[in-house]
């Protein structure tokens, strides 16, 4: 279970996070909306670690993120990045494959590729695809061996951060599916982030609204066209009129 | 107008200095010490020793041929107006491996080197490669910045040694072929004049040079603001740091090796 409680976040004068308290529990997909500029990944960043919290606390299965054996907590992690984030200058598979090359959890090298050639396989591409570089791929292929290299190390917390910017629809539901498929297969705790409402309609178990900092509403999915929240229903719908004031 | 403002602009600007010689510093001694530290990433050292030292063959090269071919032709024609002809083996040989050679291959280290690095570490950090390299218990300080290091600290100085036997060699040819110089003569006067405290002081500027150059690189990269133009303010600073740096690294090694 991942736990943040009254976590707060400023750079400079601009108070991103006012006291985050949101719990994501084991095995369970969270999807986290909001507009742009909300904090949606500021919050995702201080669970990693790659932002430092001004205050509150991030528990991960009881414990607080940050404390202890660093690269075994980062270990438990894979995270889908919203542009790939691939190496450029590393072959496809040598993507996939990093942390297996590499660290606590490596593995000789031909046990590593296959692997990665597996996890490539999962996320519907070919072999061939093991042996190219990143920017011989398109947008789609690109979210797709993110989400390979992802997943490459089975870990128990899958992050994904806008796993459909950029890609037209039908991949858009394509990378949609194979998140959900991937998160229940594997029984992993998922947090994403996303502006996409089809994205969320198919991968959350649980959504969480940030607007000004904080958890505006949250709930199960089923629950959220009937939430009642002004907030929450201009946004799940678009509209330019409401509670939350739209710059034109 | 206030008659403080300039004041307290001058002093502004003396605490930006000092807080940015402060972070590079820290940020030098961190990177020196993870050179020692594992995890050590092989691969990487040996690609940038690749990239860093035999890739900068050709540039350190040309450069080094024609400044020691134009400092030949500066000294006899300078020498002439005292009857002072003679002496351009020695000088071509000092001038080569004292200064020239080592600022020369420094400064196109400088444009070559820290430019690639800085750019390519930035574009890393912008499109999240960077936070990637976190999230896959990967320290960016041990994976990008301490082999860059390493490597420049240990190619740099045999670029320079190369660099320096190069300049060398442009001055001879020009000082055989268009000079009259004996051939002979030249090398014997070349060798005799030189002491191991020139060579010594050669290469321990030109490690001195690869470590600025690497690590302004790096230390840009890793800075670097949002956007194309972050990374393009990241590539000119580093340069622009790296150069000053070197030249201001060469006056103050020259003070320890060469004052009397």
């Amino acid at each position: 279970m991942i736990r943040m409680e009254n976590v707060h976040k400023a750079f400079g004068d601009n108070r991103v996070l006012r006291g985050l308290t949101l719990e994501i529990p084991q095995g369970t997909s969270m999807v986290i909306i909001g507009g742009s500029g909300t904090g949606k990944s500021v919050a995702l960043k201080c669970i990693l670690g790659l932002i430092e919290p001004d205050s509150g606390q991030i528990i991960v299965d009881g414990k607080a993120a940050g404390s202890g054996d660093r690269d075994a907590f980062l270990a438990r992690f894979g995270m889908l990045f919203q542009g790939g984030a691939l190496f450029d200058s590393l072959p496809v598979w040598q993507n996939v494959a990093f942390r297996l090359l590499r660290g606590s959890l490596k593995r000789p090298v031909d046990e590593a590729r296959a692997i990665a050639v597996e996890k490539l396989h999962r996320v519907g591409l070919k072999p061939e695809v093991a042996d190219l570089f990143p920017a011989e791929l398109s947008g789609g292929m690109q979210k797709r061996v993110g989400l390979a290299r992802a997943i490459a190390a089975e870990p128990e917390i899958i992050f994904f951060d806008e796993p459909t910017t950029g890609l037209d629809p039908i991949m858009a539901g394509v990378i949609n599916e194979l998140i959900r498929e991937i998160v229940v297969e594997m029984g992993a705790t998922a947090m994403t982030i996303t502006h996409d409402m089809s994205s969320v309609r198919a991968i959350a178990d649980n959504v969480a609204m940030l607007h000004d900092g904080v958890i505006q509403w949250t709930g199960p999915v089923a629950e959220m066209d009937a939430s009642g929240d002004p907030y929450l229903d201009q946004f799940i719908h678009g509209r330019a009129e409401g509670p939350i004031e739209a710059v034109r | 107008m206030n008659l403080l403002a300039p004041l307290a602009l001058l002093g502004r600007s003396v605490l930006a200095l000092l807080a940015s010689v402060g972070r590079i510093s820290l940020y030098m001694l961190d990177a020196i010490s993870h050179i020692f530290r594992p995890p050590f990433y092989p691969r990487e050292l040996l690609h940038a020793l690749l990239n860093i030292g035999w890739l900068s063959l050709p540039v350190v090269g040309l450069t080094a041929i024609f400044t020691g071919g134009a400092l030949a032709l500066q000294i006899y024609s300078g020498g002439a107006r005292f009857n002072a002809e003679a002496v351009v083996p020695q000088i071509v040989a000092i001038g080569m491996v004292r200064e020239l050679g080592p600022v020369l291959v420094g400064l196109m280290i400088a444009a070559r080197v820290t430019s690639s690095i800085a750019a390519e570490i930035a574009t890393m950090k912008v499109t999240e490669q960077i936070d990637a390299l976190v999230t896959l218990s990967t320290h960016p300080m041990k994976y990008l910045t301490a082999p860059r290091l390493l490597a420049a600290l240990i190619t740099v100085p045999a670029l320079v040694g190369v660099g320096d036997v190069i300049g060398i060699a442009g001055g001879y040819m020009v000082a055989t072929q268009n000079l009259g110089f004996n051939p002979v003569v030249y090398l014997e006067n070349t060798v005799d004049f030189l002491e191991p405290l020139d060579i010594i002081s050669s290469l321990v500027k030109g490690a001195a040079f690869g470590g600025i150059a690497a690590l302004m690189g790096c230390y840009y990269g890793m800075n670097s603001g949002r956007g194309a133009q972050g990374v393009g303010r990241a590539t000119k600073g580093s340069v622009e740091a790296a150069a000053v740096l070197i030249l201001a690294a060469n006056f103050v090694l020259t003070g320890v090796f060469f004052s009397v």
